[in-house]
C-alpha cells in the first residue's frame, strides 16, 4: 500500500542546530518552573489562570494537530484514497501538535502530581467539560501513535503484527475521527462558562461549532501548508495538483464557518459592538479578513490553480485560525478588576521551544521513517 | 390508586377523585401525595417513588412499631414529636400502627406491657421495632430495666419477630453520652446488643425526624434499607461531611475564622473551626435541611455554634468541644493570597522582543518560501498521482 520512505538527507543542518537549542532553552526554563513553582517563570495571575502555555500550546497547537483528522476524514470517511500520500505527513504533524500539547498542559498544571487521578474512574465528574478534553485528548494522542505506527512497523520489519494492525485499523481510524470532533468542540465549550467576561463578539452558545469547524479547516490548511514547505525545501516533486483539489473543500468549510459567524453575531444583536473601536475589534477584522481571504482563495479556480495564492490561503486560515482561538481565550477575555496579561520571556521561550520541539522530530521522523512519499522515485 | 397514573407525566391525575377531601387523620389525599413525594426528594429518589410512598403508607394493613427506650433523655421522641409535614400524630395513626412506645403509650405498667408482647405474638416477623437509647451491659445490664427485665432483654425478645431494627439517635447507634469515658454502665448501641441482625443506624442528638421518616417510608415501599454506610448509616442522610454543605464553608477556604465566641469575627458568621467545629470530620445532612421547619440557617453552625460531630462515634462526647477536629478534607491552608494582589505585569522588553522577533522570522521564512513558488501552471508535473 504504501510507497512512503524515509528522506535520505543528513540529520544535523543549520536549522535543526538553532532548533535544538530553542529546545535547551524552553527545558531551562521549566527546570526553573519545576523548581520554583509557576509564580517564578510565569506571568499568569488569578485573573487569567490560563496563558499562552495553555492558549498556545494546547489550543492552538490541537488544531494544527487536526491534520490527522481532517485527512482521515477525507480519505477514510469520504473514501477519497487518491489524498492517501498526504496522509502520513498528516498524522506526523498531529502525533506532534497532540503529544507536546498534552505535555504542556503538564507544566501548566499547578498540582501536576495530582494529575493521574483523571484517570481513576471514580474520581470522574462526568459533567466536566475540562474532564472530557483531558481524556477524550489523551486518548486521542494513544489512537494518533496506534494510527502512525505502521510507519515504525514498515522501518523495523515487523510484517506480522503490521497484518493484524491494518485488520483493525478501521476502528482506530473512526476513533481517530470521533474523538477531535468531541475535544475540538469542548475547546469551545470551556469557554462557555466565561459568559460575559467574554465579549459578545466571541461568546455564543455556538462556540463548541464554531471551534470544530475552525479546527477541520486549519487541518486541511496545515496539510496544505506542511506539503508545500516541505517538497519545496527538499525538492521534493510538488503536490499541488492533489492539493488545488482537496482546496475547494477546505474553502467551502471556511465559507461555512463565515456564514455561522456572521449569522450567529447578527442573530445575537452583537455585530454593532464590532464597529467601536478597540484592539480587540480590530484583531476581530483581522481574524475574519483571514479567513475570508482564505475561502475566497479556495473556491475561485484562479486562486486553486496558483500554487503561490493556495499557499497563502493556508497560511491565512492558519494565522485567521490561530488568532480566533487567541482572542476568544485571551484578547477577548476580560476579567473583573481589571486584571492584565502578557506573557513573559520564559513562558514566551517555552512554548517557542515547544512549536521548535514539533519541528525538530518532524524532521527527525521523515528523516528516519516512511512517511513521505516522493523520494523513492528520485533514488 | 390507579394503577396507570405516572407521576411524572402527571401529579394531578394520580390523586384520585377527591383530592382535597381530608381522609388521612386530617391530611388530604393531595397533602399526603405531596408530603411523601418531599420525603422521596430529600432522599433523592423521583416523583414516582413519592407516590409509592404514599401507597405504602396509606394500605389498608398498617406496619407495626415497637418503640423501646433505653438510656436516653427521650430528646429523639421530642425531635420526632416536633415534625411538621405532616405531624406526628398524622404519621403514628395513619402510616404506622405505633403498638408500643414507652412515652407515648395510653395504657401503663403490666397492661403496656402485655399488649406489647400480645401485639409482638401477633405480628411476629412483620413489625419493625425501633430502639432509643443506650443498652448498658455491666453487670448483667441492671442499670436499665423496665417491668424488672433489663433493657439487653429486652431488645433481644423484641428482635427476634422484627422483620427490621432501627436505632433512632446516637445512644441507640452507638452508645451516646452514657458510653463516654469512663463508661460507669458499660452502655453500647443497639446494634452490639443483637450481633448479626441489621440494624438500621440514624445517629444524631437528636437526629433529625425527617431522616428517621425517610427511612420508614423507604423500609415499607420497597420491603429493603436504603443504602447504606459502613456504619449502617443510610447513604442520603449521612453520605456526605457537614464541611462539605456548610453555608460557613466559603469562609473557611478564605481563611475567615471566629477566634472566639462574641469576637468580630463570630458575630459576621465567619467559619467556627478554630473554635472546635467538628463540621470537617462529621458526616451529616443538617446544613441541607435543618432543624425545627424554621427555615435557613436554624441548625447548631447556622446559630453560630461549633458542631459538635453528635453523629460520630470517635467524635461525640470523646473530643473536646472546643479541640481541633481532623479536617478531612483539605486543611485550611498557612498563608491566603493578598487582597491587593498585583493584577498583572503588562509587557516587558525581553518579550516584546521575542514575539517581535518570531514575528520577523515566520513573516521572512513565509516570504522566502514565496518567492520559490511559481503560479503553479509553471511547476513540475505531479507525480504523486500516478503512483497511487
Amino acid at each position: 500500500m504504501s510507497t512512503a520512505a524515509p528522506l535520505r538527507r543528513s540529520l544535523v543542518t543549520p536549522t535543526t542546530l538553532v532548533l535544538v537549542a530553542l529546545v535547551v532553552i524552553a527545558f531551562c526554563f521549566l527546570l526553573q518552573r519545576f523548581l520554583f513553582g509557576l509564580g517564578a517563570v510565569a506571568n499568569i495571575n488569578p485573573g487569567y489562570p490560563w496563558g499562552i502555555w495553555v492558549v498556545v500550546d494546547v489550543i492552538i497547537g490541537t488544531a494544527f494537530g487536526c491534520g490527522g483528522f481532517a485527512m482521515a476524514l477525507l480519505v477514510y470517511i469520504f473514501n477519497r484514497g487518491q489524498y492517501h500520500p498526504l496522509m502520513r505527513p498528516a498524522l506526523l504533524s498531529g502525533l506532534f501538535g497532540y503529544t507536546l500539547g498534552g505535555f504542556a498542559v503538564i507544566f501548566d498544571l499547578g498540582r501536576y502530581w495530582q494529575a493521574y487521578n483523571l484517570l481513576l474512574p471514580w474520581h470522574a465528574q462526568l459533567n466536566s467539560v475540562m474532564f472530557e478534553v483531558a481524556l477524550c485528548v489523551m486518548a486521542y494522542v494513544v489512537v494518533l501513535w496506534i494510527e502512525f505506527s505502521p510507519a515504525f512497523l514498515e522501518r523495523w520489519g515487523f510484517a506480522a503484527i503490521k497484518r493484524v494492525l491494518d485488520r483493525w485499523m478501521f476502528v482506530i481510524v473512526a476513533l481517530g475521527v470521533l474523538l477531535p470532533t468531541m475535544h475540538q468542540s469542548s475547546l469551545g465549550s470551556m469557554l462557555l462558562v466565561m459568559e460575559y467576561r467574554l465579549s459578545p463578539l466571541w461568546f455564543t452558545l455556538w462556540l463548541p461549532a464554531l471551534f470544530v469547524i475552525s479546527a477541520l479547516a486549519m487541518g486541511y490548511a496545515v496539510v496544505m501548508f506542511e506539503a508545500t514547505v516541505v517538497s519545496k525545501t527538499f525538492s521534493l516533486p510538488s503536490e499541488h495538483a492533489l492539493i488545488s483539489k482537496m482546496s475547494i473543500v477546505v474553502g467551502w468549510i471556511t465559507v461555512a464557518w463565515l456564514v455561522l459567524r456572521f449569522g450567529d453575531l447578527v442573530a445575537r444583536n452583537a455585530l454593532p459592538l464590532a464597529f467601536i473601536g478597540s484592539i480587540s475589534v480590530f484583531l476581530f477584522w483581522v481574524e475574519n479578513a483571514m479567513f475570508l481571504a482564505a475561502a475566497l482563495v479556495f473556491i475561485t479556480p484562479a486562486g486553486r490553480a496558483s500554487q503561490r495564492a493556495s499557499f497563502l490561503g493556508a497560511v491565512a486560515l492558519l494565522a485567521g485560525g490561530s488568532l480566533y482561538r487567541l482572542d476568544a481565550y485571551l484578547i477577548g477575555y476580560q476579567p473583573l478588576n481589571n486584571w492584565s496579561y502578557f506573557p513573559s520571556v520564559p513562558e514566551l521561550m517555552v512554548s517557542i521551544g515547544v512549536v521548535a520541539l514539533e519541528v525538530l522530530l518532524y524532521l527527525i521522523f521523515i528523516k528516519t521513517l516512511p512517511v513521505l512519499h516522493g523520494d523513492a522515485a528520485r533514488r | 390508586m390507579d394503577a396507570t397514573c405516572n407521576p411524572d407525566i402527571d401529579f394531578e391525575a394520580c390523586l384520585g377523585p377527591n383530592p382535597d377531601e381530608p381522609v388521612y387523620g386530617g391530611l388530604t389525599r393531595r397533602q399526603m401525595l405531596q408530603f411523601c413525594a418531599g420525603i422521596a426528594a430529600t432522599m433523592g429518589l423521583s416523583a414516582t417513588a413519592g407516590v409509592r410512598m404514599a401507597e405504602a403508607a396509606t394500605a389498608p394493613a398498617r406496619p407495626p412499631v415497637i418503640w423501646l427506650h433505653g438510656q436516653e433523655c427521650t430528646g429523639c421522641t421530642e425531635s420526632l414529636l416536633r415534625s411538621y409535614h405532616p405531624t406526628l400524630e398524622a404519621i403514628l395513626l395513619d402510616v404506622i400502627s405505633l403498638d408500643y412506645h414507652d412515652t407515648l403509650c395510653i395504657g401503663a405498667g403490666k397492661q403496656a406491657l402485655d399488649y406489647k408482647h400480645a401485639m409482638m405474638e401477633k405480628n411476629k416477623g412483620k413489625y419493625v421495632l425501633v430502639t432509643e437509647g443506650g443498652t448498658p451491659m455491666k453487670d448483667g445490664g441492671i442499670y436499665c430495666k423496665v417491668g424488672g427485665k433489663t433493657q439487653v432483654e429486652l431488645i433481644r425478645e423484641a428482635a427476634e419477630g422484627a422483620a427490621a431494627v432501627i436505632a433512632i439517635g446516637s445512644c441507640a447507634s452507638w452508645g451516646g453520652i452514657q458510653s463516654a469515658d469512663p463508661n460507669p454502665t458499660g452502655a453500647v448501641g443497639t446494634h452490639e446488643v443483637i450481633p448479626g441482625k441489621l440494624v438500621i443506624n440514624i445517629p444524631g442528638c437528636p437526629p433529625s425526624p425527617y431522616n428517621f421518616l425517610s427511612t420508614v417510608l423507604y423500609l415499607l415501599t420497597f420491603g429493603r434499607p436504603p443504602e447504606l454506610d459502613q456504619q449502617n448509616r443510610p447513604k442520603f442522610a449521612y453520605g456526605r461531611l457537614i464541611h462539605e454543605n456548610c453555608e460557613r464553608r466559603p469562609h473557611f477556604d478564605a481563611g475567615r475564622f471566629a477566634l472566639e465566641f462574641g469576637d468580630e469575627g463570630h458575630r459576621q458568621g465567619f467559619c467556627l473551626y478554630k473554635i472546635g467545629c467538628k463540621g470537617p470530620e462529621t458526616y451529616a445532612n443538617c446544613p441541607s435541611i435543618g432543624f425545627g421547619d424554621v427555615g435557613f440557617g436554624s441548625w447548631p453552625v447556622g446559630t453560630g455554634h461549633p458542631c459538635f460531630g453528635c453523629v460520630e462515634k470517635e467524635t461525640a462526647f470523646r473530643k473536646p468541644l472546643h479541640a481541633l477536629s481532623t479536617v478531612k478534607t483539605l486543611t485550611p491552608p498557612t498563608a491566603f493570597p493578598q487582597v491587593d494582589a498585583e493584577k498583572g505585569k503588562g509587557v516587558s522588553v525581553g518579550a516584546a522582543a521575542a514575539v517581535g522577533v518570531v514575528g520577523g522570522l515566520v513573516v521572512g521564512a513565509g516570504a522566502m518560501l514565496l518567492k520559490q513558488m511559481g503560479d503553479g501552471k509553471k511547476s513540475a508535473p505531479d507525480e504523486t498521482k500516478e503512483r497511487v
